[in-house]
């Protein structure tokens, strides 16, 4: 357990060795080794969790590994300025600088490339483009059949299509929504060959585009990958009983629940913080009111039974909440 | 023709649903004997779109060539009738090379025809998960001698000998379904010439 009490995956300490602007949005870090050494091996679609500690917040946001597995001298990740955001990516744009040494975990990755797949169909929508990045490295390494199609809002936006293009360019389609371009999704989902999976990553409207488009149209649920990180949304305050640890806290607005838990020295389970692993999963033991629920890892049924919670995304609002934690 | 009810066994052992129509560009039915059934009530239940979509394979078996003539007076976009799955297969791995995805694959009858129907659609990309089975008529199963690794077909009664090595085998419910067959097991080995009497476990 690393000393402030986290249990998430295990912590690499780090220094920032280059900060690049990529576009007016976007800005890419590379980490290296305190200690010199070779980074973890990672997979095509991993991300890692950045700490912050912005003024006496504590941040923790994953962000896709988008350099090339090959290359364990470093990683790699590509932020998009988000100013209506919690701060986390602003935290990086304004004060994350080359040389300042940070701690981040190592690698876990929830949107993996099936290799038994005959075919890799890839969907990017805008910064969505970044665990495209390093599958393309991995699949371009091993022979791996892939067609991308990689929509921005304009040609300015359209982070890394120059150098995917250089290398990709017959395998990659580009589309800008400032020239009125849309993928012929229908077209293109009746036109690949039997064995092809596809992975979509990018705005939640487009991932449900995409999905649904795809299971109307035949594709097997198996086939269809994605992965949308979720925010922690901001809420009104309330507060929870964590019954194990007999205490009970107040959630911020700017907060999450699980960001409350920690800070109240509680260790609680988490990995993702996105609400897309699942392990940060907990017993509700009593709810007097409504849990907000903003995760993708509970069914339908789990949710409205209201007997777990996500705490890194999820919220409440009502008289009282008491969680086994 | 009601689908069957197995017992339930470990979790090696293959279950089967019920066949209905999914969202699909194209429908590939496969079934053998009494399957036929399953796909007639699958037709009854997706209706002229589903049949203007629908490449029906039927492999004669036991029941004779009645079925074949229900199938293909539906008069689906396209139908084969096969003697044998041998007969079937050259048809089978073509239609899985050209196709796209879309497809949707529906297997029915006996549990050897859509154990190896299903090794093809995995191999050809489909995941095993995504392909519908229902069993009809005949239990008989489809067997490996875990030592001589030779496999008998249509096996009917428990234990049974080895078309390949002469072995008396015990039929296990453990199930492979890279080779689409039961595991039989030598039943006398460690009391040579004690073997029970055979029971028709799989009429």
């Amino acid at each position: 357990m690393s000393p402030t009490g986290s249990m998430g995956a295990a912590k690499i300490a780090v220094r920032v060795s280059e900060v690049v602007e990529v576009n007016a949005l976007i800005r890419r870090y590379r980490f290296v080794r305190r200690d010199g050494g070779a980074m973890p091996a990672f997979s095509g679609g991993a991300h890692t969790v950045v700490e912050m500690d912005d003024h006496g917040t504590r941040r923790m946001n994953p962000y896709s590994l988008m350099g090339d597995p090959a290359d364990l001298s470093g990683y790699e990740i590509s932020v998009r300025r988000d100013a209506a955001g919690r701060g986390g990516s602003l935290f990086l744009h304004r004060h994350v600088v080359p040389g300042i040494e940070m701690v981040i975990s190592h690698p876990v990755n929830l949107f993996p490339l099936d290799l038994r797949a005959r075919k890799h169909l890839l969907i990017a929508g805008g910064i969505g483009i970044t665990p495209f990045l390093a599958q393309i490295a991995q699949l371009s390494a091993t022979g791996g059949r892939f067609e991308l199609h990689y929509s921005a809002r304009s040609a300015p936006l359209g982070a890394y299509m120059d150098r995917l293009a250089a290398r990709h360019g017959d395998r990659m389609h580009c589309y800008f929504d400032d020239q009125k371009q849309r993928i012929d999704l229908d077209t293109l989902l009746r036109g690949q060959p039997l064995g092809t999976h596809l992975y979509v990553c990018g705005p939640r409207g487009m991932i449900t585009w995409v999905r649904t488009s795809a299971e109307a149209a035949g594709w097997p649920r198996e086939t269809l990958h994605h992965e949308e990180f979720l925010a922690p949304p901001t809420g009104t305050p309330f507060e929870v009983v964590l019954h194990s640890s007999g205490k009970t806290i107040t959630v911020g607005q700017q907060q999450s629940l699980l960001e409350a838990i920690e800070a109240s020295g509680v260790a609680a389970p988490y990995l993702c913080r996105g609400g897309v692993c699942g392990q940060c999963e907990t017993d509700v033991l009593a709810c007097a009111g409504r849990i907000l629920h903003n995760d993708h890892w509970l069914s339908d049924a789990q949710k409205a039974s209201g007997s777990k919670i996500m705490p890194c995304v999820s919220r409440f609002e009502g008289r009282a909440l008491v969680l086994d934690r | 023709m009601p689908k069957t009810i197995f017992a339930t066994s470990i979790q090696s052992r293959p279950v089967y649903g019920e066949l209905w129509p999914r969202p699909g560009t194209s429908h590939l039915m496969i079934a053998d004997a009494e399957g036929a059934g399953a796909i007639l009530n699958l037709m009854a239940r997706g209706g002229d779109a589903l049949l203007a979509m629908s490449h029906i394979i039927h492999v004669q078996g036991r029941s004779g060539t009645e079925y074949a003539v229900r199938l293909a007076a539906l008069k689906p976009a396209q139908f084969q009738a096969a003697p044998t799955y041998g007969a079937a297969l050259p048809r089978l791995k073509k239609v899985l090379a050209d196709a796209h995805m879309g497809l949707q694959v529906y297997l029915a009858g006996t549990e050897g025809l859509m154990g190896q129907t299903q090794t093809e659609a995995v191999a050809a990309g489909i995941p095993a998960a995504a392909i519908q089975m229902e069993h009809c008529g005949s239990r008989a199963r489809r067997v490996q001698c875990v030592h001589c690794k030779g496999i008998t077909e249509t096996v009917c009664t428990d234990p049974f000998r080895c078309a390949h090595c002469g072995l008396d085998l015990f039929v296990r419910d453990h199930y492979s379904r890279r080779i689409a067959a039961f595991q039989g097991v030598n039943i006398d080995a460690e009391t040579p010439g004690v073997v029970p009497a055979a029971l028709e476990r799989f009429p």
